[in-house]
Protein backbone atom coordinates (compact mmCIF):
# COMPACT_ATOMS: atom_id res chain seq x y z
CA UNK A 1 0.00 0.00 0.00
CA UNK A 2 2.70 2.52 1.09
CA UNK A 3 4.99 1.21 -1.66
CA UNK A 4 2.29 1.91 -4.26
CA UNK A 5 1.59 5.34 -2.79
CA UNK A 6 5.29 6.17 -2.98
CA UNK A 7 5.49 4.98 -6.60
CA UNK A 8 2.39 7.04 -7.42
CA UNK A 9 3.89 10.21 -5.91
CA UNK A 10 7.24 9.67 -7.65
CA UNK A 11 5.46 9.12 -10.97
CA UNK A 12 3.56 12.38 -10.51
CA UNK A 13 6.84 14.17 -9.81
CA UNK A 14 8.36 12.73 -12.99
CA UNK A 15 5.24 13.66 -14.95
CA UNK A 16 5.70 17.35 -14.24
CA UNK A 17 9.39 17.61 -15.10
CA UNK A 18 10.33 20.32 -17.61
CA UNK A 19 9.17 19.22 -21.08
CA UNK A 20 11.73 18.56 -23.82
CA UNK A 21 9.81 20.79 -26.22
CA UNK A 22 6.70 22.64 -25.14
CA UNK A 23 5.09 22.72 -28.61
CA UNK A 24 5.02 18.90 -28.82
CA UNK A 25 3.48 18.65 -25.35
CA UNK A 26 0.96 21.39 -26.20
CA UNK A 27 -0.25 19.41 -29.21
CA UNK A 28 -0.67 16.37 -26.98
CA UNK A 29 -2.59 18.39 -24.36
CA UNK A 30 -4.99 19.65 -27.05
CA UNK A 31 -5.51 16.12 -28.35
CA UNK A 32 -6.29 14.86 -24.84
CA UNK A 33 -8.63 17.78 -24.18
CA UNK A 34 -10.64 16.95 -27.28
CA UNK A 35 -10.71 13.28 -26.30
CA UNK A 36 -11.80 13.94 -22.69
CA UNK A 37 -14.05 16.95 -23.32
CA UNK A 38 -15.76 16.44 -26.66
CA UNK A 39 -15.56 12.66 -26.41
CA UNK A 40 -17.43 12.57 -23.11
CA UNK A 41 -19.99 15.26 -23.85
CA UNK A 42 -22.66 12.84 -25.09
CA UNK A 43 -22.66 10.50 -22.11
CA UNK A 44 -22.48 13.39 -19.62
CA UNK A 45 -25.40 15.14 -21.35
CA UNK A 46 -27.59 12.04 -21.27
CA UNK A 47 -26.98 11.16 -17.62
CA UNK A 48 -27.34 14.78 -16.52
CA UNK A 49 -30.72 15.25 -18.20
CA UNK A 50 -32.08 12.04 -16.65
CA UNK A 51 -30.61 12.64 -13.19
CA UNK A 52 -32.01 16.20 -13.11
CA UNK A 53 -35.43 14.95 -14.14
CA UNK A 54 -35.44 12.09 -11.65
CA UNK A 55 -34.18 14.32 -8.82
CA UNK A 56 -37.02 16.78 -9.47
CA UNK A 57 -39.72 14.10 -9.63
CA UNK A 58 -38.52 12.38 -6.44
CA UNK A 59 -38.13 15.63 -4.52
CA UNK A 60 -41.62 16.70 -5.56
CA UNK A 61 -42.99 13.27 -4.51
CA UNK A 62 -41.46 13.58 -1.03
CA UNK A 63 -42.54 17.18 -0.46
CA UNK A 64 -46.23 17.05 -1.34
CA UNK A 65 -47.74 19.02 1.51
CA UNK A 66 -49.82 22.16 1.82
CA UNK A 67 -47.35 23.52 4.34
CA UNK A 68 -44.34 23.41 1.98
CA UNK A 69 -44.17 25.88 -0.90
CA UNK A 70 -43.74 24.22 -4.29
CA UNK A 71 -40.72 26.42 -5.06
CA UNK A 72 -38.70 24.35 -2.58
CA UNK A 73 -38.50 21.55 -5.18
CA UNK A 74 -36.52 23.81 -7.54
CA UNK A 75 -34.19 24.88 -4.74
CA UNK A 76 -33.48 21.33 -3.59
CA UNK A 77 -32.96 20.09 -7.13
CA UNK A 78 -30.55 22.96 -7.81
CA UNK A 79 -28.49 22.41 -4.66
CA UNK A 80 -28.33 18.63 -4.96
CA UNK A 81 -27.47 18.84 -8.66
CA UNK A 82 -24.70 21.39 -8.17
CA UNK A 83 -23.32 19.89 -4.98
CA UNK A 84 -23.55 16.19 -5.62
CA UNK A 85 -25.22 14.81 -8.71
CA UNK A 86 -23.35 16.70 -11.40
CA UNK A 87 -19.78 16.53 -10.06
CA UNK A 88 -19.88 13.12 -8.40
CA UNK A 89 -22.08 11.10 -10.76
CA UNK A 90 -20.36 12.65 -13.80
CA UNK A 91 -16.97 11.81 -12.28
CA UNK A 92 -17.98 8.21 -11.59
CA UNK A 93 -19.17 7.84 -15.18
CA UNK A 94 -16.04 9.56 -16.52
CA UNK A 95 -13.84 7.23 -14.45
CA UNK A 96 -15.37 4.40 -16.47
CA UNK A 97 -15.18 6.13 -19.82
CA UNK A 98 -12.05 8.29 -19.69
CA UNK A 99 -10.10 6.51 -16.94
CA UNK A 100 -10.30 3.03 -18.38
CA UNK A 101 -9.32 4.34 -21.83
CA UNK A 102 -6.27 6.11 -20.37
CA UNK A 103 -5.16 3.07 -18.34
CA UNK A 104 -5.53 0.74 -21.32
CA UNK A 105 -3.82 3.14 -23.73
CA UNK A 106 -0.77 3.60 -21.50
CA UNK A 107 -0.80 -0.08 -20.50
CA UNK A 108 -0.83 -1.17 -24.15
CA UNK A 109 2.05 1.20 -24.87
CA UNK A 110 3.94 -0.40 -21.99
CA UNK A 111 3.46 -4.02 -23.08
CA UNK A 112 4.21 -3.23 -26.74
CA UNK A 113 7.48 -1.49 -25.73
CA UNK A 114 6.32 1.92 -27.00
CA UNK A 115 7.18 3.44 -23.60
CA UNK A 116 10.63 1.82 -23.79
CA UNK A 117 11.00 3.38 -27.25
CA UNK A 118 10.20 6.82 -25.81
CA UNK A 119 12.74 6.36 -23.02
CA UNK A 120 15.44 5.19 -25.43
CA UNK A 121 14.91 8.36 -27.47
CA UNK A 122 15.54 10.42 -24.33
CA UNK A 123 11.89 11.42 -23.86
CA UNK A 124 10.58 11.74 -20.32
CA UNK A 125 7.84 9.13 -20.87
CA UNK A 126 5.74 9.99 -17.76
CA UNK A 127 5.85 13.66 -18.72
CA UNK A 128 4.90 13.07 -22.34
CA UNK A 129 2.17 10.52 -21.62
CA UNK A 130 0.73 11.46 -18.23
CA UNK A 131 0.97 15.24 -17.78
CA UNK A 132 -1.22 16.04 -20.84
CA UNK A 133 -3.84 13.64 -19.50
CA UNK A 134 -3.84 15.20 -16.03
CA UNK A 135 -3.97 18.73 -17.47
CA UNK A 136 -6.86 17.77 -19.74
CA UNK A 137 -8.63 16.12 -16.78
CA UNK A 138 -8.40 19.11 -14.46
CA UNK A 139 -9.53 21.51 -17.18
CA UNK A 140 -12.13 19.57 -19.15
CA UNK A 141 -13.89 17.69 -16.34
CA UNK A 142 -14.89 20.97 -14.60
CA UNK A 143 -16.22 22.22 -17.94
CA UNK A 144 -18.16 18.99 -18.38
CA UNK A 145 -19.55 19.42 -14.86
CA UNK A 146 -20.75 22.95 -15.74
CA UNK A 147 -22.52 21.51 -18.78
CA UNK A 148 -23.88 18.74 -16.56
CA UNK A 149 -25.30 21.24 -14.06
CA UNK A 150 -27.02 23.17 -16.85
CA UNK A 151 -28.48 20.05 -18.39
CA UNK A 152 -29.46 18.58 -14.99
CA UNK A 153 -31.50 21.68 -14.18
CA UNK A 154 -32.95 21.58 -17.70
CA UNK A 155 -33.90 17.94 -17.09
CA UNK A 156 -35.73 19.05 -13.94
CA UNK A 157 -37.58 21.71 -15.92
CA UNK A 158 -38.64 19.16 -18.54
CA UNK A 159 -39.84 16.81 -15.76
CA UNK A 160 -41.96 19.61 -14.24
CA UNK A 161 -43.40 20.50 -17.63
CA UNK A 162 -44.17 16.86 -18.46
CA UNK A 163 -45.50 15.69 -15.10
CA UNK A 164 -47.29 18.77 -13.70
CA UNK A 165 -46.22 17.75 -10.16
CA UNK A 166 -44.73 21.22 -9.84
CA UNK A 167 -45.43 24.09 -12.21
CA UNK A 168 -42.50 25.29 -14.31
CA UNK A 169 -42.99 28.77 -12.84
CA UNK A 170 -42.58 27.44 -9.28
CA UNK A 171 -39.60 25.37 -10.37
CA UNK A 172 -37.88 28.36 -11.97
CA UNK A 173 -38.60 30.55 -8.94
CA UNK A 174 -37.13 27.82 -6.69
CA UNK A 175 -34.00 27.64 -8.85
CA UNK A 176 -33.30 31.35 -8.54
CA UNK A 177 -34.34 31.93 -4.92
CA UNK A 178 -31.78 31.88 -2.12
CA UNK A 179 -28.78 30.81 -4.16
CA UNK A 180 -25.66 30.46 -2.01
CA UNK A 181 -22.47 30.92 -4.13
CA UNK A 182 -20.53 28.58 -1.81
CA UNK A 183 -22.15 25.59 -3.48
CA UNK A 184 -20.70 26.67 -6.84
CA UNK A 185 -17.24 26.85 -5.22
CA UNK A 186 -17.67 23.40 -3.70
CA UNK A 187 -18.79 22.07 -7.09
CA UNK A 188 -15.71 23.55 -8.80
CA UNK A 189 -13.31 22.18 -6.16
CA UNK A 190 -14.89 18.75 -6.46
CA UNK A 191 -14.74 18.77 -10.27
CA UNK A 192 -11.06 19.76 -10.36
CA UNK A 193 -10.15 17.20 -7.68
CA UNK A 194 -12.07 14.42 -9.41
CA UNK A 195 -10.41 15.31 -12.72
CA UNK A 196 -7.01 14.92 -11.10
CA UNK A 197 -7.96 11.70 -9.29
CA UNK A 198 -9.33 9.96 -12.40
CA UNK A 199 -6.48 10.85 -14.75
CA UNK A 200 -3.59 10.36 -12.34
CA UNK A 201 -4.75 7.06 -10.83
CA UNK A 202 -5.65 5.50 -14.17
CA UNK A 203 -2.41 6.69 -15.77
CA UNK A 204 -0.45 5.22 -12.85
CA UNK A 205 -2.21 1.87 -13.22
CA UNK A 206 -1.47 1.80 -16.95
CA UNK A 207 2.14 2.95 -16.63
CA UNK A 208 3.21 0.10 -14.36
CA UNK A 209 1.54 -2.77 -16.21
CA UNK A 210 3.62 -5.90 -16.44
CA UNK A 211 2.70 -8.71 -18.78
CA UNK A 212 0.28 -8.77 -21.70
CA UNK A 213 -3.26 -7.98 -22.79
CA UNK A 214 -4.81 -9.68 -19.75
CA UNK A 215 -2.84 -7.44 -17.39
CA UNK A 216 -3.75 -4.35 -19.45
CA UNK A 217 -7.44 -5.17 -18.91
CA UNK A 218 -6.85 -5.76 -15.22
CA UNK A 219 -5.02 -2.44 -14.90
CA UNK A 220 -7.94 -0.61 -16.50
CA UNK A 221 -10.34 -2.27 -14.06
CA UNK A 222 -8.09 -1.43 -11.10
CA UNK A 223 -7.81 2.15 -12.33
CA UNK A 224 -11.59 2.56 -12.50
CA UNK A 225 -12.19 0.90 -9.10
CA UNK A 226 -9.54 2.95 -7.31
CA UNK A 227 -10.70 6.14 -9.04
CA UNK A 228 -14.29 5.54 -7.91
CA UNK A 229 -13.20 4.87 -4.33
CA UNK A 230 -11.00 7.98 -4.26
CA UNK A 231 -13.73 10.12 -5.87
CA UNK A 232 -16.13 9.18 -3.07
CA UNK A 233 -13.44 9.69 -0.43
CA UNK A 234 -12.54 13.15 -1.83
CA UNK A 235 -16.27 13.95 -2.06
CA UNK A 236 -16.61 13.32 1.66
CA UNK A 237 -13.50 15.29 2.59
CA UNK A 238 -14.35 18.31 0.41
CA UNK A 239 -17.96 18.37 1.62
CA UNK A 240 -16.83 18.19 5.23
CA UNK A 241 -14.20 20.92 4.82
CA UNK A 242 -16.08 23.39 2.65
CA UNK A 243 -19.70 23.13 3.81
CA UNK B 1 32.65 2.47 -29.38
CA UNK B 2 30.70 0.90 -26.52
CA UNK B 3 32.43 -0.83 -23.63
CA UNK B 4 30.63 -2.96 -21.10
CA UNK B 5 32.67 -3.73 -18.04
CA UNK B 6 31.87 -6.56 -15.66
CA UNK B 7 28.09 -6.09 -15.87
CA UNK B 8 25.92 -8.00 -13.42
CA UNK B 9 22.15 -7.92 -13.29
CA UNK B 10 20.03 -9.54 -10.64
CA UNK B 11 16.23 -9.75 -10.41
CA UNK B 12 15.42 -10.72 -6.83
CA UNK B 13 17.28 -13.97 -6.22
CA UNK B 14 17.82 -14.59 -9.92
CA UNK B 15 21.23 -13.52 -11.21
CA UNK B 16 20.69 -13.10 -14.96
CA UNK B 17 24.01 -11.53 -15.99
CA UNK B 18 27.21 -12.63 -14.33
CA UNK B 19 30.05 -10.28 -15.09
CA UNK B 20 29.83 -9.60 -18.82
CA UNK B 21 32.68 -7.62 -20.36
CA UNK B 22 32.85 -6.72 -24.05
CA UNK B 23 33.76 -3.99 -26.51
CA UNK B 24 31.59 -3.10 -29.51
CA UNK B 25 33.40 -1.23 -32.28
CA UNK B 26 31.90 1.26 -34.77
CA UNK B 27 31.17 0.13 -38.32
CA UNK B 28 30.76 -3.47 -37.20
CA UNK B 29 27.73 -5.65 -36.71
CA UNK B 30 28.11 -6.80 -33.12
CA UNK B 31 25.85 -9.75 -32.43
CA UNK B 32 24.78 -11.06 -29.04
CA UNK B 33 23.56 -14.62 -29.36
CA UNK B 34 22.46 -17.29 -26.93
CA UNK B 35 19.62 -19.57 -26.00
CA UNK B 36 16.33 -18.45 -24.45
CA UNK B 37 16.92 -17.13 -20.94
CA UNK B 38 20.65 -16.69 -21.47
CA UNK B 39 20.41 -12.95 -20.74
CA UNK B 40 20.70 -11.45 -24.25
CA UNK B 41 17.79 -9.02 -24.00
CA UNK B 42 18.64 -8.17 -20.39
CA UNK B 43 22.17 -7.28 -21.47
CA UNK B 44 20.81 -5.11 -24.30
CA UNK B 45 18.43 -3.36 -21.87
CA UNK B 46 21.31 -2.77 -19.44
CA UNK B 47 23.37 -1.21 -22.24
CA UNK B 48 20.63 1.20 -23.35
CA UNK B 49 19.59 2.06 -19.78
CA UNK B 50 16.17 0.39 -19.68
CA UNK B 51 17.56 -1.75 -16.84
CA UNK B 52 20.17 -0.49 -14.40
CA UNK B 53 23.04 -2.99 -13.98
CA UNK B 54 23.36 -4.31 -10.43
CA UNK B 55 27.12 -3.91 -10.84
CA UNK B 56 29.46 -2.87 -13.63
CA UNK B 57 29.64 -0.03 -16.15
CA UNK B 58 28.47 0.76 -19.65
CA UNK B 59 30.68 3.30 -21.41
CA UNK B 60 29.72 5.12 -24.61
CA UNK B 61 32.83 6.63 -26.25
CA UNK B 62 34.53 7.23 -22.91
CA UNK B 63 31.40 8.50 -21.09
CA UNK B 64 30.17 6.31 -18.26
CA UNK B 65 26.44 5.96 -19.03
CA UNK B 66 25.70 3.94 -15.88
CA UNK B 67 26.66 6.76 -13.52
CA UNK B 68 24.57 9.41 -15.31
CA UNK B 69 21.14 10.67 -14.24
CA UNK B 70 18.19 11.08 -16.64
CA UNK B 71 19.14 14.59 -17.83
CA UNK B 72 22.82 13.67 -18.34
CA UNK B 73 21.80 10.65 -20.43
CA UNK B 74 19.66 12.65 -22.87
CA UNK B 75 22.54 13.80 -25.16
CA UNK B 76 23.72 10.17 -25.49
CA UNK B 77 20.19 8.89 -25.94
CA UNK B 78 19.61 11.24 -28.87
CA UNK B 79 22.51 9.43 -30.54
CA UNK B 80 20.92 6.03 -29.96
CA UNK B 81 18.55 4.37 -32.39
CA UNK B 82 16.77 1.20 -31.44
CA UNK B 83 14.67 -1.32 -33.30
CA UNK B 84 12.47 -3.33 -30.96
CA UNK B 85 11.38 -6.92 -31.38
CA UNK B 86 7.80 -5.86 -32.19
CA UNK B 87 8.94 -2.57 -33.78
CA UNK B 88 7.23 -0.49 -31.02
CA UNK B 89 5.82 2.01 -33.50
CA UNK B 90 3.43 4.55 -32.00
CA UNK B 91 -0.04 3.28 -32.95
CA UNK B 92 -1.68 6.69 -32.95
CA UNK B 93 0.81 8.16 -35.42
CA UNK B 94 1.32 7.64 -39.14
CA UNK B 95 4.60 6.27 -40.52
CA UNK B 96 5.76 9.81 -41.26
CA UNK B 97 4.82 11.08 -37.79
CA UNK B 98 6.63 8.14 -36.19
CA UNK B 99 9.83 9.00 -38.04
CA UNK B 100 9.50 12.74 -37.40
CA UNK B 101 8.73 12.27 -33.68
CA UNK B 102 12.34 12.41 -32.38
CA UNK B 103 13.09 15.24 -34.83
CA UNK B 104 10.14 17.22 -33.42
CA UNK B 105 11.39 16.79 -29.88
CA UNK B 106 15.13 17.18 -30.21
CA UNK B 107 15.85 19.35 -33.23
CA UNK B 108 14.94 22.86 -34.33
CA UNK B 109 14.48 21.87 -37.96
CA UNK B 110 11.66 23.38 -40.00
CA UNK B 111 8.71 21.21 -40.95
CA UNK B 112 10.02 20.95 -44.53
CA UNK B 113 13.45 19.81 -43.31
CA UNK B 114 11.90 17.20 -41.05
CA UNK B 115 9.70 15.97 -43.87
CA UNK B 116 12.74 15.74 -46.16
CA UNK B 117 14.57 13.69 -43.53
CA UNK B 118 11.55 11.40 -43.05
CA UNK B 119 11.28 10.87 -46.81
CA UNK B 120 15.00 10.16 -47.04
CA UNK B 121 14.79 7.58 -44.23
CA UNK B 122 11.76 5.95 -45.86
CA UNK B 123 13.54 5.76 -49.19
CA UNK B 124 16.57 4.27 -47.44
CA UNK B 125 14.42 1.40 -46.13
CA UNK B 126 12.56 1.04 -49.48
CA UNK B 127 9.26 2.36 -48.19
CA UNK B 128 9.01 5.60 -50.17
CA UNK B 129 5.44 6.88 -50.40
CA UNK B 130 4.14 5.01 -47.36
CA UNK B 131 4.14 8.21 -45.27
CA UNK B 132 0.45 8.34 -44.45
CA UNK B 133 -0.10 4.72 -43.47
CA UNK B 134 -0.70 3.78 -39.85
CA UNK B 135 1.24 0.90 -38.20
CA UNK B 136 -1.90 -1.25 -38.22
CA UNK B 137 -1.88 -1.07 -42.05
CA UNK B 138 1.69 -2.42 -42.35
CA UNK B 139 3.00 -5.98 -42.62
CA UNK B 140 5.53 -7.31 -40.07
CA UNK B 141 8.47 -6.67 -42.40
CA UNK B 142 7.28 -3.15 -43.23
CA UNK B 143 6.91 -2.37 -39.51
CA UNK B 144 10.51 -3.46 -38.96
CA UNK B 145 11.65 -1.24 -41.79
CA UNK B 146 9.71 1.74 -40.43
CA UNK B 147 11.27 0.96 -37.04
CA UNK B 148 14.70 1.13 -38.68
CA UNK B 149 13.75 4.37 -40.46
CA UNK B 150 12.72 5.90 -37.11
CA UNK B 151 15.90 4.60 -35.48
CA UNK B 152 18.13 6.26 -38.09
CA UNK B 153 16.15 9.51 -38.36
CA UNK B 154 18.42 11.25 -35.83
CA UNK B 155 21.56 9.94 -37.58
CA UNK B 156 22.54 7.79 -34.59
CA UNK B 157 26.06 6.80 -33.60
CA UNK B 158 24.73 3.67 -31.91
CA UNK B 159 22.09 1.28 -33.26
CA UNK B 160 20.53 -1.43 -31.09
CA UNK B 161 18.39 -4.12 -32.60
CA UNK B 162 16.39 -6.66 -30.61
CA UNK B 163 15.50 -9.85 -32.49
CA UNK B 164 15.18 -8.24 -35.95
CA UNK B 165 14.06 -11.47 -37.61
CA UNK B 166 11.39 -12.66 -35.20
CA UNK B 167 8.11 -13.34 -36.97
CA UNK B 168 9.52 -12.68 -40.44
CA UNK B 169 9.81 -15.02 -43.42
CA UNK B 170 13.38 -16.01 -44.41
CA UNK B 171 13.53 -13.67 -47.42
CA UNK B 172 12.37 -10.62 -45.45
CA UNK B 173 14.72 -11.60 -42.61
CA UNK B 174 17.69 -11.52 -44.96
CA UNK B 175 16.56 -8.16 -46.38
CA UNK B 176 16.36 -6.69 -42.86
CA UNK B 177 19.82 -8.11 -42.00
CA UNK B 178 21.29 -6.67 -45.18
CA UNK B 179 19.71 -3.30 -44.46
CA UNK B 180 21.18 -3.24 -40.95
CA UNK B 181 24.60 -4.23 -42.29
CA UNK B 182 24.47 -1.58 -45.06
CA UNK B 183 23.49 1.20 -42.64
CA UNK B 184 26.19 0.12 -40.18
CA UNK B 185 28.90 0.27 -42.84
CA UNK B 186 27.54 3.40 -44.57
CA UNK B 187 27.33 5.59 -41.44
CA UNK B 188 29.96 3.77 -39.36
CA UNK B 189 27.41 3.08 -36.66
CA UNK B 190 28.18 0.93 -33.62
CA UNK B 191 25.48 -1.68 -34.12
CA UNK B 192 24.51 -4.24 -31.49
CA UNK B 193 22.07 -6.94 -32.58
CA UNK B 194 20.45 -9.47 -30.26
CA UNK B 195 19.46 -12.53 -32.25
CA UNK B 196 19.21 -16.28 -32.31
CA UNK B 197 18.75 -16.44 -36.05
CA UNK B 198 21.59 -18.45 -37.57
CA UNK B 199 21.21 -16.79 -40.97
CA UNK B 200 21.99 -13.46 -39.29
CA UNK B 201 24.89 -14.96 -37.38
CA UNK B 202 26.50 -16.40 -40.48
CA UNK B 203 25.49 -13.50 -42.75
CA UNK B 204 26.36 -10.32 -40.85
CA UNK B 205 28.16 -11.41 -37.66
CA UNK B 206 31.38 -9.35 -37.77
CA UNK B 207 31.74 -9.71 -34.01
CA UNK B 208 29.73 -12.25 -32.04
CA UNK B 209 29.30 -12.75 -28.32
CA UNK B 210 27.73 -16.01 -27.18
CA UNK B 211 26.00 -15.87 -23.81
CA UNK B 212 25.37 -19.02 -21.82
CA UNK B 213 23.86 -19.09 -18.32
CA UNK B 214 24.40 -15.35 -17.94
CA UNK B 215 28.10 -15.47 -18.80
CA UNK B 216 30.08 -14.59 -21.91
CA UNK B 217 30.91 -18.08 -23.12
CA UNK B 218 32.56 -17.33 -26.45
CA UNK B 219 33.58 -14.35 -28.58
CA UNK B 220 34.63 -14.25 -32.21
CA UNK B 221 33.41 -13.68 -35.77
CA UNK B 222 31.13 -15.59 -38.14
CA UNK B 223 34.24 -16.98 -39.85
CA UNK B 224 35.52 -18.39 -36.57
CA UNK B 225 32.23 -19.80 -35.35
CA UNK B 226 32.28 -22.80 -37.70
CA UNK B 227 35.72 -23.83 -36.51
CA UNK B 228 35.20 -23.49 -32.78
CA UNK B 229 35.32 -26.51 -30.53
CA UNK B 230 33.28 -24.79 -27.81
CA UNK B 231 30.73 -27.47 -26.90
CA UNK B 232 27.89 -25.20 -25.73
CA UNK B 233 28.26 -22.91 -28.73
CA UNK B 234 28.29 -25.84 -31.14
CA UNK B 235 25.20 -27.28 -29.45
CA UNK B 236 23.48 -23.93 -29.91
CA UNK B 237 24.57 -22.99 -33.43
CA UNK B 238 24.53 -26.45 -34.95
CA UNK B 239 21.45 -27.72 -33.15
CA UNK B 240 19.62 -28.89 -36.27
CA UNK B 241 20.73 -31.83 -38.48
CA UNK B 242 20.80 -29.42 -41.44
CA UNK B 243 23.28 -27.10 -39.72
CA UNK B 244 25.40 -30.06 -38.60
CA UNK B 245 25.51 -31.29 -42.20
CA UNK B 246 26.40 -27.81 -43.38
CA UNK B 247 29.24 -27.65 -40.85
CA UNK B 248 30.52 -31.07 -41.91
CA UNK B 249 30.64 -29.96 -45.53
CA UNK B 250 32.76 -26.88 -44.69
Amino acid sequence: MFHSLGKYILLLRLSFRKPEKFSVYWAEIMREMVSVGIGSLGIVAIISLFIGAVATIQTAFQLISDFIPKTVVGGITRDSTILEFSPTISALVLAGRVGSAMASQIGTMRVTEQIDALEIMGVNAPGYLISPKIISGVTMIPLLVIVSVGLGLTGGYIACWASNDVSTTDYMRGLTDGFNPVIATVCAVKAISFGFVITSICSYQGFYVNGGSLEVGQSATRGVVWSCIMILFCDLIISRLLL
Amino acid sequence: MIEIQDVYKTFGENEVLKGITAIFHPGKNNLIIGGSGSGKTTLLKCIVGLHEPTKGDVIFDGENFTNMNFEQRVPIRTQIGMLFQNSALFDSMTVEQNIMFPLNLFTNQTKAEKLDRANFCLERVNLAGKNKLYPSELSGGMKKRVGIARAISMQPKYLFVDEPNSGLDPVTSILIDELIAELTAEYSITTVVVTHDMNSVMGIGDHIIFLHQGKKWWEGSNKEIAKTDNKELNNFVFASPFMRAAKASL
